[in-house]
């Protein structure tokens, strides 16, 4: 099994359209709006769980699904089945993402009222990124790591493409 | 309005900008990680913590921790359905929101109310 890279694909922006976009920006838009309207009317506590709502996961994931479908529809091929587990493996990378919210949301709860917003937020958005980084470096890995063997038809199915 | 109007606005630009970053990424399940991106998260404690100041803030935090234990049982159920149920996205995304209500609310109720 080969290593598998992190790469920077400016191309694959160009299958992104731009109502897809403007999708994201109203439902992104929508759930700030909506969590603010709740935490006045019910406070904060209640207004916090909407941080972190799958708001926007349900589109991303059909695009992921609906894009890898066209990769193959351009080749001849049917890509059901690999629209399916790219959108598989989009929603196993946001797991790792979320375990990295936690990481977010203990951080600025803790740190928050004693120190600087701007460092606290930027410094637990640092600590998202690499925390989930890690996550995802030791699931890839885990058959070196941890001695488990990999997910074979995933790996040469969706992840390389 | 205008409060609204901004927050739609900063929401809106904060969660496009993360995906579009997922978008760039390659392999998907790496790219995978901005779908948990603490977007709305940003968007919504900065206005808080303008608004309103730090400790107010910190209790949003607080329950943002219920909510992302939530999200992660919801992308590891969505994961769940997608390859063992063979749903399509839609379909998995959208019905694995129903355990994101319950185990965000419980989780809520339990330890955080």
């Amino acid at each position: 099994m080969s290593e598998m890279r992190i790469k920077i694909d400016p191309k694959s922006l160009s299958q992104t359209r731009w109502y897809e976009c403007a999708i994201r920006f109203v439902l992104g838009g929508m759930i700030t709006v909506v969590a603010g309207l709740l935490a006045k009317k019910f406070g904060p506590a209640v207004g916090g769980l909407f941080l972190a709502f799958p708001a926007i996961f349900p589109a991303s994931a059909t695009l992921v699904e609906k894009h890898e479908k066209e990769k193959k529809a351009q080749q001849g091929l049917h890509g059901e089945e690999r629209g399916r587990d790219a959108a598989a493996l989009d929603a196993a990378g946001a797991a790792m993402g979320s375990i990295g919210l936690l990481i977010f949301a203990v951080t600025v709860w803790l740190l928050l009222p004693n120190h600087s917003a701007w460092a606290v937020l930027s410094g637990a958005s640092v600590l998202w990124f690499v925390s989930s980084c890690c996550l995802w470096f030791l699931r890839e890995h885990r058959h070196k790591v941890f001695g488990f063997e990999p997910n074979a038809k995933h790996v040469t199915r969706v992840s390389r493409s | 309005m205008g409060d609204i109007a901004i927050r739609f606005i900063i929401g809106g630009l904060f969660v496009t900008a993360f995906a579009v970053i997922g978008d760039l990424l390659k392999p998907k399940s790496f790219a995978g990680i901005f779908g948990a991106a603490p977007s709305v998260a940003l968007a919504t404690l900065g206005l808080t913590i303008a608004k309103n100041g730090n400790a107010y803030a910190a209790l949003e935090a607080r329950s943002m921790l219920a909510a992302a234990g939530a999200l992660l049982v919801y992308c590891v159920l969505v994961t769940w359905l997608l390859k063992r149920d063979h749903l399509h996205a839609l379909a998995a995304t959208s019905s694995a929101i129903l355990a994101w209500f319950i185990v965000a609310f419980g989780a809520w109720y339990v330890w955080l109310k």
